[in-house]
C-alpha cells in the first residue's frame, strides 16, 4: 500500500478478503507470515495495536452500539477523561472532536443522535468518522456498499476520493466490479485465500471476473425474448405488516404472466421480503388479494400454496430454505416427503428418496461428497443449488426466487440463472427479487422497483441503471427519467435531488424522524 | 445492519394505547377502593403519626371519608389517563393514582383496626421499608453491575447468603466488624468468581450456572452452620455489630431524620453505592465500557476494549457488593441462620428488572418491595383481616406487570447472557 492510494481487494464471497483484513486489524492472529509497516514487521495482538499503528476498519456489519449516541460510540475505547482515577467522560470534548472531523472531511453527523434511529448510510458515516478521529493512515472498508442505495454509494465514493486527497490510504473490499473500476488505483484479486493477480482499473470487467473465478464466465444472462402468456400471479392492493407491526407493504399491485420473469428491485428493507412472504402465506394479508391462475390464495397455509404449484427460494437459505443438519437427500424432498413415492402413511421410503436425490444431484450439478452428507457442509452455492433443485422438481405455475444468488460463487450464479430462464421458457411465471441490480436487469423481462412498501415504477430491462437507481431511492419515475435523460447538466441536478430521500430512507422502519436527525 | 428489534414499540396501537389500558385498570382500582374500602372502613379517625408510636403530631382523617376520597382521586387519575394525557404526564399521573389507592386502603385498614390501634407510625414504617429493602438494594446493584456487562446474575441469592455467612463467621472469630465486612465481600466475590469462570471462560449457560450456585451456597453454608457454627455459637456465630452512626444535620430532618439517619451504616452505604454506581455507569469511562460490552461486545472489541476483562471485573465487583449486602444482616441485625436470605436474592432480581437495569430504578423498585414487606408486618400487628401472604405476593406480581410492559418496555442489555467468543 502506498500513501494516498485506494487499493481494491476483489474476490468472491468466501475468498478470504474479510479474514485477511481482520488479521490486519488484529482481530484474528496469523498462523504464519508477517505484516510490514514502513518496512518494519508489525505484531498485532489486538485491535488496539492496529489502531495504534494507524489502521482503522469499517466492518461489513457496523460495529456501533445501537443504544449509544454517535459521540459515545466514537469515544468508546479512546475516551478523553477528567478526574484522574475516577475517569469522568469529557463529553464536550468528544462532541467537539466529532464536529471537527465531520466538518474537515465533509461527513455530516450529529454527535447526539442515537445510532439505532439513524439510517444505514449515516451509520456508515459514523463508522468512518470513528476511524478518522483515531488518526488512521490506512482505512479498511469491508464491503461498504452492500447496504447502500446507488446514490449513497456515489456519496461514499466521493468521501473516499476526498480522504485520498487528504493523504489517507484506503483498502476497499468488494465483489462489485463496477465500483472497483470507478475508484480504485490498484486492484488485487483474491481467490480461495490466495492472491491470484493484480490489475489496474483499466482492466475490463470480464478480465476481472475471470481472475476472480479462475475461468471465463458470462456476466450477462443468455436469453431469448419472453413470450408472455396469461396472468398467473395477480396481486391487488396488498397490505402487509412486518414483525414489528409496522406497515411494510402498502398497497402493492402486480401481475406476473406465464413465461415471463418479473424482477423486483429495491434496496433491502423496502417491503420485498414481506411481499413474498405474504404471497407464500407465511405472513398475514391485512388487505388486498393474491390470486394464482384466477384462484384466490390469500389466507392459505404455505403448504397449500406450495402444493398449488408455487416454487419458492427463500432469501435466507440457512434459516428458511434448508435444514442444515439434514442430508442433501432429505433436504431435496422436504416439500413432498409425505407423498408417494417418497412417503406412505407414517413411513418414509429411503430407497426412493436416495434414487431421486442421485438423479437431481447430477441434473443440478450439486457438488457434494455424497447424497448423505449434511447439507450444512456444502458451500453456499451448492446449498442454493439444492434448494433450486428441490423447488424446480415439482410442476410449477409460479416460481418465486428471493435473492437467488446471495453469497453464491460466480460459477453457481451462472448455473442458477440459466435454470431460472429455463423455467421461464417452459411457461412458468417467474418472480425474482434481488437487491443486486445487475441480477435483476440480467434476468427480468420487466422490472418492478419497490420503495417504502410500494411499487414505485415498472420499467423495461433496457432502462438505464441510473434511472432504476433513482427509483430505488424513491424518486418518482418521471423525475428519474428526466434526471437521467436531461443533457449535460443532469449530474449536479440529479445528485442533490437524490440525496435527501436516498439518505433518509434506510429502511421503512427507521424512516420516522430520521431525516430531521440527519440535519440536526 | 440488524438492529435488535425487541424494544421497538408499535407505532400505531389504535385506540387502546398502553396509557389507556393502564387508565382503565386504575379506574377499576379506584372504583374498588371508593366503594369497597369506603364501605368497610369505620368512622374512627385514621391517624398517621409522625413518630415511632401513637404519640406526637399526626395526620388524621375520618376512615370512611378518607377511603372514599382517595378512591375518588384514583378514579380521577384513571379517567385522566383514559381520556388521554401528554406522554410526559403518564408516569406522574400513574404515580398519583397508585399512591391514592394505597392511601385509601390504609384508611380502611387503620380505621378498622381494633380500638386503640387506629394509628400508623410513619417513622417506623419508613425505617422498616428501608431496612427490609436493604438486601434488595445491594442485590439489585449486584445485578446491575453484572448484567450491564452482559453476564446474567441469577446467583444474587447465593452471593448474599455467602456474604452473610462469611461476615458472621470471620467477624465472630476475629471479633472485628471490619474483618467481617471484608470477609463478607470476599465471600460474595467467591460465588461471583465461580459464576465468572464458568460463564465467561467455559461458556456454561449463565442462568443454569446461577441457579446451581445458589444451591451450592445454601448447601455449603447450611453444612458449615450445622457442623461448625452450632458446635460453638459463642465462638463462631456471634459477630460484633456495627454501632449506630448518627449523621449530623441529616438526623434532624423531621420524619426522615429519625427514620433513616440515626442508625444503620449499611443503609448509608447502600444509598451511597446507588449514587456511585449510577454516576459511574453513565458518566465515566468504566461505565461506557461496561455498557458497550453488555450491548455490543464485538464493537467494543474492535475498539480495543478488553471484553472478557471488563466482564470478569464487573462480575467480581457484583459479588463484592452482594457480599456486603449479606453482611447487612449478620453484622448489623441478626446472627446467621440456615438459608437466612430466604429468597430475597430473587426479589432483588425482580427489582433489577422492575428498575430497568438502572441503579436508581432498582433502588425505587427495592423500596417498593420493601414497603410491601413492611406493610405486611404492620397489618399483622394490627391483626388485619387481609392475609399477609397477599402482600408477600406483591413483588412478584409487580414484576410480572413490569415485564408485561406496564411501566414502559423493559429492555435488557442486548448481549445480556450471551457469552463472547473471540473471532
Amino acid at each position: 500500500m502506498e500513501p494516498g492510494e485506494i487499493h481494491a481487494l476483489l474476490g468472491e464471497n468466501g475468498a478470504g478478503k474479510s479474514t485477511l483484513m481482520n488479521v490486519l486489524y488484529g482481530l484474528y492472529q496469523p498462523d504464519e507470515g508477517e505484516i510490514l509497516v514502513d518496512g518494519k514487521p508489525l505484531k498485532l495482538k489486538g485491535p488496539s495495536d492496529a489502531i495504534g499503528a494507524g489502521i482503522g476498519m469499517v466492518h461489513q456489519h457496523f460495529m456501533l452500539v445501537p443504544v449509544f449516541t454517535v459521540a459515545e460510540n466514537i469515544m468508546l475505547g479512546a475516551e478523553q477523561v477528567r478526574g484522574g482515577i475516577a475517569g469522568f467522560l469529557d463529553r464536550r470534548r468528544a462532541r467537539r472532536e466529532v464536529t471537527e472531523v465531520s466538518e474537515r472531511y465533509n461527513l455530516r453527523v450529529d454527535p447526539d443522535a442515537v445510532i439505532e434511529d439513524l439510517p444505514v448510510g449515516v451509520q456508515q458515516r459514523v463508522e468512518i468518522v470513528k476511524a478518522l478521529t483515531r488518526d488512521v493512515d490506512l482505512l479498511i472498508l469491508d464491503e461498504p456498499t452492500a447496504v447502500l442505495t446507488p446514490q449513497e454509494t456515489e456519496e461514499l465514493l466521493t468521501v473516499m476520493r476526498s480522504l485520498k486527497a487528504a493523504g489517507k490510504s484506503i483498502v476497499f473490499i468488494t465483489h462489485k466490479l463496477g465500483e472497483v473500476k470507478a475508484i480504485a488505483d490498484r486492484i488485487t484479486v483474491i481467490r480461495r485465500g490466495k492472491t491470484v493477480g493484480t490489475a489496474s482499473p483499466e482492466a475490463s470487467r470480464d478480465e476481472l471476473a475471470a481472475l476472480m473465478v479462475g475461468r471465463n464466465v458470462r456476466l450477462t444472462v443468455d436469453k431469448s425474448p419472453a413470450t408472455p402468456g396469461d396472468p398467473v400471479l395477480e396481486v391487488a392492493g396488498l397490505v402487509v405488516d412486518d414483525d414489528r407491526q409496522i406497515r411494510a407493504v402498502d398497497g402493492v399491485d402486480l401481475t406476473v404472466r406465464a413465461g415471463e420473469v418479473l424482477g423486483v428491485a429495491g434496496v433491502q428493507g423496502n417491503g420485498q421480503t414481506e411481499l413474498i412472504e405474504a404471497i407464500m402465506g407465511l405472513r398475514p394479508v391485512l388487505a388486498g388479494t393474491v390470486s394464482l391462475a384466477g384462484e384466490r390464495i390469500d389466507g392459505w397455509k404455505p403448504k397449500k400454496v406450495l402444493r398449488a404449484g408455487v416454487g419458492y427460494v427463500p432469501e435466507d437459505r440457512s434459516v428458511d430454505g434448508l435444514v442444515k443438519e439434514f442430508s442433501v437427500a432429505e433436504n431435496l424432498v422436504l416439500d413432498i416427503y409425505d407423498r408417494p413415492p417418497f412417503g406412505a402413511g407414517l413411513a418414509l421410503k429411503p430407497n426412493a428418496i436416495a434414487a431421486s436425490a442421485k438423479e437431481r444431484i447430477e441434473q443440478f450439478d450439486v457438488r457434494t461428497s455424497s447424497a448423505d452428507a449434511a447439507v450444512g457442509t456444502l458451500s453456499g452455492g451448492n446449498q442454493q443449488k439444492v434448494i433450486v433443485a428441490r423447488e424446480l422438481s415439482r410442476p410449477l405455475k409460479l416460481f418465486i426466487a428471493a435473492q437467488p444468488t446471495r453469497g453464491v460463487d460466480v460459477g453457481s450464479i451462472e448455473f442458477i440463472h440459466s435454470q431460472i430462464i429455463r423455467e421461464r421458457d417452459i411457461g412458468t411465471a417467474v418472480m425474482v427479487v434481488s437487491s443486486e441490480l445487475d441480477e435483476v436487469i440480467g434476468l427480468a423481462d420487466r422490472i418492478a422497483v419497490m420503495y417504502r412498501g410500494r411499487i414505485i415504477g415498472i420499467v423495461g430491462p433496457d432502462t438505464p441503471r441510473e434511472e432504476i437507481g433513482l427509483l430505488m431511492a424513491g424518486i418518482s419515475p418521471d423525475v428519474a427519467h428526466d434526471a437521467v435523460t436531461a443533457p449535460a447538466a443532469d449530474q449536479p441536478d440529479a445528485a442533490p435531488a437524490a440525496e435527501k430521500p436516498g439518505v433518509a430512507d434506510g429502511s421503512p422502519a427507521s424512516a420516522d424522524g430520521s431525516a430531521s436527525e440527519d440535519e440536526a | 445492519m440488524a438492529v435488535p428489534d425487541i424494544a421497538v414499540a408499535p407505532v400505531d396501537e389504535g385506540f387502546w394505547t398502553r396509557s389507556r389500558k393502564v387508565g382503565l385498570t386504575l379506574l377499576g382500582l379506584g372504583l374498588l377502593s371508593a366503594v369497597l374500602f369506603g364501605a368497610l372502613a369505620t368512622d374512627q379517625q385514621a391517624r398517621f403519626t409522625l413518630s415511632d408510636d401513637a404519640a406526637g403530631a399526626a395526620l388524621e382523617i375520618n376512615g370512611t371519608i378518607g377511603a372514599i376520597l382517595f378512591g375518588i382521586i384514583t378514579i380521577a387519575a384513571g379517567a385522566a389517563l383514559l381520556a388521554g394525557v401528554p406522554k410526559r404526564w403518564f408516569l406522574p399521573v400513574l404515580g398519583v393514582g397508585l399512591v391514592a389507592f394505597v392511601l385509601s386502603f390504609l384508611c380502611w385498614q387503620v380505621s378498622a383496626a381494633p380500638t386503640g390501634q387506629n394509628f400508623m407510625p410513619l417513622v417506623n414504617i419508613i425505617r422498616g421499608t428501608f431496612i427490609l429493602a436493604l438486601p434488595l438494594i445491594f442485590g439489585a446493584l449486584a445485578g446491575v453491575l453484572c448484567e450491564r456487562s452482559g453476564v446474567v446474575n441469577v446467583a444474587i441469592e447465593g452471593q448474599l447468603l455467602m456474604g452473610a455467612f462469611s461476615g458472621a463467621l470471620f467477624g465472630s472469630i476475629s471479633g472485628s466488624v471490619w474483618v467481617g465486612l471484608v470477609a463478607a465481600a470476599i465471600g460474595g466475590a467467591f460465588i461471583s468468581l465461580l459464576l465468572a469462570v464458568f460463564a465467561i471462560r467455559y461458556l456454561v449457560d449463565q442462568v443454569v450456572m446461577g441457579i446451581v450456585l445458589n444451591l451450592l451456597a445454601v448447601g455449603v453454608t447450611g453444612f458449615l452452620y450445622e457442623r461448625l457454627m452450632q458446635t460453638d455459637a459463642e465462638k463462631y456465630n456471634s459477630a460484633p455489630r456495627f454501632s449506630n452512626w448518627e449523621i449530623p444535620l441529616l438526623k434532624d430532618i423531621p420524619v426522615l431524620g429519625p427514620a433513616l439517619f440515626r442508625g444503620n451504616i449499611f443503609l448509608y452505604l447502600g444509598l451511597l453505592l446507588v449514587l456511585v454506581i449510577h454516576i459511574g455507569l453513565f458518566r465515566t469511562r468504566w461505565g461506557l465500557r461496561t455498557r458497550s460490552v453488555g450491548e455490543h461486545p464485538i464493537a467494543a472489541d474492535t475498539l480495543g476494549v478488553k471484553v472478557l476483562r471488563v466482564r470478569y471485573r464487573n462480575v467480581l465487583l457484583a459479588g463484592v457488593v452482594a457480599g456486603i449486602g449479606g453482611a447487612s444482616y449478620t453484622l448489623a441485625l441478626y446472627s446467621f441462620t440456615k438459608n437466612m436470605i430466604g429468597g430475597k436474592g430473587f426479589i432483588a432480581l425482580a427489582a433489577l428488572i422492575f428498575g430497568r437495569w438502572n441503579p436508581t430504578g432498582a433502588l425505587l423498585a427495592a423500596l417498593f418491595f420493601g414497603f410491601a414487606d413492611q406493610l405486611a408486618t404492620y397489618l399483622g400487628a394490627i391483626s388485619s383481616s387481609i392475609p399477609s401472604q397477599f402482600l408477600a405476593m406483591l413483588p412478584y406480581l409487580a414484576t410480572i406487570l413490569a415485564v408485561a410492559g406496564l411501566v414502559g418496555r423493559v429492555r435488557a442489555p442486548a448481549a445480556d447472557g450471551k457469552p463472547y467468543i473471540k473471532g
